[in-house]
């Protein structure tokens, strides 16, 4: 036996697998890309962040401009946060749980936010609440800002992260069907009882990893929220905003520290999101046997 | 409690899963709803538990609409097919649910929640499972935890759907027993779906065979076998041997050849006769049914052979059970004689 193993293992070739030529190409080339477009901007981010020493790089965070634009997007990720899980939790409840005329058109719809370009999504808000738009004229009447101010930001920033929850949740609830909400009925469970105490619990990974992927994005969107923002400096500049805004000015260093900490939130993300889909699949081994 | 249901109908598009269904369900009985997948009776179970809404007719329990009530206020335990237990609940949880979520006014308190729990684990004996979660118990155990969790809320009515469907065939047939014994012991009505004859009629009090939407017949087990009241049910319970026939003249006609049997009250016209495969038997010759012995083999005390029968056109194929005191041999011309048969018009 043990003969035979290392027989097995010595030969040349083996039919299981590809010629060791080929499978070392094939390796090759997907490291080289990795390295080229994902590993080395990683690096040359920190790098340019950090290569006037680490008090230089603190001091640009620290800047007031710095410390709005982090304090903006933190707000602006909250808001979008908390009302896209209320939502996505609502449609992908209706959606799943109950059967309507329209449906299919609603998860059309649901999913419009990724087909659109970012900016586009931007103009729409300014064709709504712009001065020459839908509502601007009524809105200056009564002194609401919206364009130009964190209404606005937060607008474009839920309708381009809304379909995260909702995409996460979709397929796990539909695979997961509705015979545990009809059991907790009959066992006399109302509505909320049923929701929190059945629902909830068996979807809180998907709903963690919607949130997670909804944050990523609503922290780092660029197109639509440049389109409402109006740049206003220490005000309605969000962290990418103001990246651009710094390196087009050539302070680097200032531009890189800010960039630096979008690249740590998209590092966490990456990790967090690994962990999760582990414990996604675990549930879905339960489900299955 | 006593069920009764009028005129049920329920339309899924242009399907009809339900036709005008009538039925009484007496209290304390054991009743199967019998019928091939289609039939409509998950349908019915689950407008009776309130999961689904019949287009028209009544249901009333004891006398009282029970239409005017949702699911949670019917106090009607259901158990599913594939169990649907809580998938991230333990067993002891699953079964305490319906406990903890009543109204504040009548809810036990931990302690009697706790004590209630252990008695219906106890009862459905898998107490020791108590901290175990779904996924870790065999098919036969979550079965049982899913009754004990139905029984949980002290239901007036126990409603199940294919209880023993998605089990081997030896777990089946020792949970029916236990479920009988069960019935026996806490005497609640009850309601079970299946598509399987041998497991009504070896259950049940009552069997209701349904067929297409509507009720086919009503009886217990024994009328149900012996005496069906259609075609559909004479060949859908036991296993039947079919011959077209013609009954005329107050004579039964298979072809050209008449047979030595009455037609019992039947109508003139084309019919076909059902006999059961233990009561088609070797007759003395004349006046029986001819035809060829193709194939023997032997089960314990009886024979099962294949008969070609030459009457009418062409050759009919059928299989009979006959005791093996009178040995059939390959080849063999022998003659057949219903003992016991019923015709209906075709």
């Amino acid at each position: 036996m043990t003969d035979g193993q290392i027989v097995l293992r010595e030969a040349a070739t083996d039919a299981r697998t590809e010629p060791r030529l080929i499978r070392w190409i094939v390796i090759g080339l997907a490291v080289l890309f990795l390295t080229v477009f994902v590993v080395l901007p990683l690096v040359l981010v920190f790098a340019e962040a950090f290569s006037r020493g680490v008090g230089a790089y603190f001091s640009a965070l620290l800047e007031p401009e710095g410390l709005a634009a982090i304090r903006l997007t933190l707000v602006v990720a909250a808001i979008s946060l908390t009302l896209n899980l209320v939502f996505g939790l609502i449609a992908a409840w209706a959606i799943t749980k109950f059967d309507f005329p329209g449906k299919s058109f609603l998860i059309t719809l649901i999913d419009l936010p990724f087909s659109v370009s970012p900016v586009i999504s931007g103009l729409l808000f300014v064709l709504l609440f712009g001065m020459q738009g839908f509502f601007g004229p009524w809105l200056q009447d009564h002194n609401v800002q919206i364009l130009f101010a964190v209404p606005g930001i937060a607008l474009a920033t839920i309708f381009v992260t809304f379909p995260f929850v909702a995409r996460a949740l979709i397929p796990l609830m539909q695979e997961q069907g509705t015979l545990e909400e009809e059991a907790a009925v009959s066992l006399g469970a109302s509505g909320l009882q049923t929701f929190f105490r059945v629902t909830l619990p068996n979807i809180k990974w998907g709903v963690l990893y919607g949130v997670l992927l909804c944050n990523a994005r609503a922290m780092g969107e660029f197109g639509a929220v440049s389109v409402v923002s109006g740049h206003i400096r220490g005000e309605t500049n969000t962290m990418p905003l103001l990246v651009e805004i710094l390196y087009n000015e050539y302070q680097f260093v200032a531009a890189f520290a800010i960039a630096s900490l979008l690249a740590m939130l998209a590092l966490v993300t990456l990790v967090a999101k690994t962990i999760l889909e582990r414990h996604l699949d675990e549930g879905q081994q339960l489900s299955d046997d | 409690m006593t069920i009764e249901l009028k005129n049920l109908v329920k339309k899924f598009g242009a399907f009809a899963a339900l036709d005008g269904v009538d039925l009484k369900i007496e209290d304390g009985e054991l009743l199967a709803l019998l019928g091939p997948s289609g039939s409509g009776k998950t349908t019915l179970l689950r407008i009776i538990a309130g999961l689904d809404w019949p287009d028209a007719g009544d249901v009333s329990f004891d006398g009282e609409n029970a239409l005017a009530r949702g699911a949670g206020e019917r106090h009607v335990g259901f158990v599913f097919q594939h169990y649907a237990l809580f998938r991230h609940m333990t067993v002891f949880e699953n079964v305490a649910f319906g406990l903890r979520v009543q109204p504040r006014a009548i809810r036990k308190d931990e302690a009697g929640i706790r004590a209630r729990v252990k008695e219906l684990l106890d009862l459905v004996q898998l107490d020791w499972l108590a901290n175990r979660y779904p996924s870790q118990l065999s098919g036969g155990q979550r079965q049982r935890i899913a009754l004990a969790r139905a029984l949980a809320i002290e239901p007036r009515i126990l409603l199940l759907d294919e209880p023993f469907g998605a089990l081997d065939a030896k777990v089946r047939k020792e949970l029916r027993r236990w479920l009988r014994t069960l019935h026996e012991e806490i005497n609640v009505t009850s309601v079970f779906v299946t598509h399987d004859q041998e497991e009504a009629l070896e259950v049940a009090n009552r069997v209701v065979v349904m067929d297409k939407g509507k009720i086919e017949q009503i009886g217990t087990p024994g009328e149900v076998y012996d005496r069906p009241a259609t075609a559909f049910v004479h060949s859908f319970i036991g296993e039947s041997i079919v011959l077209p026939v013609n009954v005329s003249d107050g004579r039964v006609w298979v072809g050209d050849q008449a047979l030595n049997i009455k037609p019992n009250g039947a109508a003139p016209g084309p019919s076909q006769l059902f006999v059961r495969r233990h009561d088609m038997q070797v007759a003395p010759p004349g006046g029986g049914l001819r035809g060829s012995v193709r194939y023997v083999r032997t089960f314990g005390a009886i024979q099962r052979a294949d008969i070609a029968l030459s009457a009418g056109d062409g050759e009919t194929l059928i299989e009979i059970d006959t005791p093996r005191d009178r040995q059939l041999k390959l080849g063999d011309v022998v003659e057949l004689q219903p003992t016991r048969f019923r015709i209906f018009s075709a």
